[in-house]
């Protein structure tokens, strides 16, 4: 068991929780993830590092809720147990030699782009950070950014809080006005990464993504997180997560999301179920 | 004398190719009795020399012949770790029961029947805990909680050693329980002879990946363990490279197998999904093809065919296996290579062109080369394809570990003892060979744990 050593819901669907996972922690760096299962019945899911602890053990991660296993998840509070939690899996980032970088966080990708653009301020890198949301409501981590950022811009679909728009369209005034960026990372819903990196590649930026494919073991034994790059297969757990944004092919990665998408939709179901029966 | 073994009752093909209960249904203690009585506890016992584990056959076969089944436990357990498993799993047609002395006139004694009979019996009625060795004070560290790592560990821990296996999954067992399904191994057996093993002092780490978590080097630095064995396994799937590999109805064996068997997806109140599909194409011919297929029709498949390059004379699978496939229904298609696979409607697959082949001059392995035939194309129709084509070894301790030298393929390069390129690290199984048997990763195993005990003691001479 991993106690689960603090929650915080940063909004109505996406929560924070800090585990107590001592190994995993010391070897924790950003761009790498967990696999958790919830309890002995559970699924196994992945989710990204958003934070750690070396000195207390702990490893943050920042989950939203939407579907069966995420809604069991959020139901667990402080000093619950996660039955399994193993990691650090996929490669770390690369952020050595970067000097001026775009980071991109869209939704809950916020929370793994937080820990990269963190690293990249560590290190003396002018950060630029666009972040995207749906609306103010879903704005995740403005105080951690802002305290990173040398450039914060937040973008809202309806703008109801930052700017009205996409963060492409930020992104997209930032290179127009001369900022050259060495590389741009871009981290949240495969629709915005493809959209990102359609941009960057007319300016011929670099572009690292981050994907988040279906995994089962994280390890590299089922390829169920197989995608394609540059033509060639490879497995996201271990060749990744992040990859070339100009080299993947997003419309696959988005078919083979879709694949258990009605199970997802009644496990979802019977999870909410379950919760209402114990509220009642 | 009967010339023949004593049958093994088992379900009705097609009663049992819709559960996941076992097949097989063991003996009875009359059965096993009368079973045993066939052996003619020959003098220079040759069916010994066909175990990789060398048990004492003739003996606990002996003891068996006398309604002794715990003491016939007794003699197994001193040279072989798993005996339920490799009772079941064993292809003993080529091994133990090969060499028997009675399968010159007639079939040769069922000595896996025995072994597993003897196993179970022993799981089922004794609670007596094996008895822990004194500690030698020596640490050693397992890698891989598969055959091979826990045969190593089983008999290191026999020797005294403090032993501590690291496994990545959730589960100890390796291909025992994410591999090989239920229906043939079930779970429950597979927890007990680890449980066996824990009782003898063995430690398990699970959500340990080696490699990421901790290198060899700090187990061997920081963490004081004096020797490592790596059993790894070869759990990286091959793919073909054809087009449509990446549609969303395209598994690996792995994959699927993974989710049915560890994830345990073929219950009702499982909350790992598999997909269920209609008519499933099998490539492979191994006994992982035949495992997927068999799990597929299981699952609910309308049709389930395998696809193999060669014909049958040399599927790789173990006979039993290709003859239990076929009485559940499975269809062959042999001499047949997919080229590509076809995509329908949401991205899922709707057929497969495959290629008819013809067999030519024997390649490498003596088996001989399949050449396509030209302009023979044709498509199979089905809506999920799974590919058991083979698995390599895992890069990961390869890559994190210095001066650990591998072959080009991956496999790490280990002498017949287990040692490898730097000292203290031993491997085997697998990881070693490249996808094999149980019972070669468990020789494998003991072999290491041999090398282990020697090495360990010439260092404190």
């Amino acid at each position: 068991m991993y106690p689960i050593v603090k929650k915080r819901e940063l909004n109505p669907t996406v929560t924070l929780m800090e585990v107590s996972a001592p190994f995993v922690a010391k070897k924790a760096e950003p761009g790498q993830f967990i696999i958790l299962r919830v309890d002995e019945a559970g699924e196994r899911i992945p989710l990204t590092v958003a934070d750690f602890d070396r000195e207390k053990g702990t490893v943050t991660i920042i989950f939203q809720i939407v579907g069966g296993t995420t809604e069991r998840l959020n139901h667990l509070n402080e000093g619950d147990g996660i039955h399994d939690f193993v990691g650090p899996l996929g490669e770390p980032s690369h952020t050595e030699g970067l000097k001026k970088v775009a980071v991109i966080g869209g939704g809950v990708g916020c929370a793994i782009a937080y820990p990269v653009a963190k690293k990249l301020h560590g290190q003396g890198a002018e950060v630029h950070s666009v972040v995207g949301f749906r609306n103010k409501d879903l704005v995740i981590l403005e105080e951690e950014f802002r305290a990173v950022s040398d450039v914060y811009k937040l973008m809202t679909d309806d703008g109801s809080k930052g700017e009205k728009g996409l963060v492409t369209d930020a992104l997209k005034a930032l290179i127009e006005a001369g900022n050259a960026y060495d590389e741009v990372i871009a981290i949240g819903p495969v629709v915005m990464m493809k959209f990102v990196s359609l941009l960057t590649k007319q300016y011929g930026i670099k572009t690292v993504v981050s994907m988040n494919p279906i995994m089962i073991d994280g390890t590299g034994m089922c390829g169920c997180c197989r995608l394609s790059v540059g033509g060639k297969m490879k497995f996201a757990c271990v060749d990744g997560p992040d990859f070339d944004g100009h080299e993947v092919d997003y419309d696959e990665i988005l078919k083979r999301a879709s694949t258990y998408k009605e199970f997802e939709a009644r496990e979802r179901e019977a999870a909410c179920n379950l919760f209402k029966k114990e509220v009642k | 004398m009967s010339l023949q073994k004593h049958e093994m009752p088992s379900q009705a093909p097609d009663v049992r190719n819709k559960n996941f209960y076992e097949v097989t249904l063991g003996y009875t203690a009359e059965t096993a009795i009368d079973e045993a009585k066939r052996c003619l506890n020959c003098k220079n016992k040759p069916c010994m020399g066909g175990c990789p584990v060398r048990i004492h056959i003739p003996e606990f076969i002996a003891k068996v012949a006398e309604g002794e089944f715990e003491e016939a436990y007794h003699i197994i357990q001193q040279t072989s770790s798993l005996p339920a498993v490799c009772g079941r799993v064993c292809p003993q047609e080529t091994q133990c029961e090969q060499k028997c002395v009675r399968g010159i006139k007639g079939e040769p004694v069922a000595i896996g029947r025995l072994e597993r009979f003897v196993a179970d019996w022993h799981n089922a009625n004794s609670c007596d805990l094996p008895v822990k060795a004194e500690p030698n004070g020596h640490k050693v560290a397992v890698v891989g909680s598969g055959p091979a790592g826990l045969t190593c560990a089983g008999d290191l821990a026999k020797r005294g050693y403090e032993v501590t296996v690291f496994e990545a999954l959730h589960l100890a067992g390796g291909v025992l329980v994410y591999g090989i399904p239920e229906f043939r191994l079930p779970k429950l057996i597979v927890q007990k002879e680890i449980d066996n093993l824990i009782a003898l002092g063995v430690k398990v780490e699970t959500n340990m990946v080696i490699g990421r978590v901790l290198s060899i080097d700090e187990l061997m630095g920081e963490y004081g363990f004096e020797a490592v064995f790596i059993g790894s396994g070869a759990g990286l799937p091959r793919f073909m490279n054809i087009p449509g590999e990446n549609l969303k109805s395209v598994f690996s064996a792995n994959e699927f197998l993974t989710r049915v068997n560890l994830m345990k997806a073929y219950k009702e109140n499982s909350r790992t999904p598999v997909f269920h599909a209609q008519k499933v194409a099998v490539v492979g011919g191994g006994n992982v093809a035949m495992d997927a297929a068999r799990c597929a029709k299981r699952l609910g498949a309308e049709e389930v065919s395998i696809v193999y390059r060669r014909s049958e004379a040399e599927l790789p699978a173990r006979a039993e296996e290709v003859e239990h496939a076929k009485e559940e229904g499975i269809v062959f298609r042999f001499l047949t290579n997919p080229t590509a696979i076809l995509e329908g409607e949401n991205g899922l697959v709707s057929g497969m062109t495959c290629i008819r082949m013809e067999l030519g001059e024997p390649d490498a392995s003596g088996r001989r080369r399949p050449v396509e035939v030209p302009g023979s194309e044709f498509t199979i129709d089905c809506d999920a394809v799974i590919m058991a084509l083979g698995t390599s070894p895992n890069p990961l301790i390869k890559n994190t570990t210095k001066g650990l030298d591998t072959q080009r393929w991956g496999g790490i390069i280990a002498d017949e003892r287990g040692q490898t390129s730097r000292p203290g690290v031993f491997a085997g199984g697998d990881a070693v060979t490249g996808a094999a048997t149980v019972i070669l990763a468990m020789g494998a195993g003991k072999t290491a744990a041999e090398s282990i005990d020697a090495y360990i003691r010439s260092k404190h001479q």
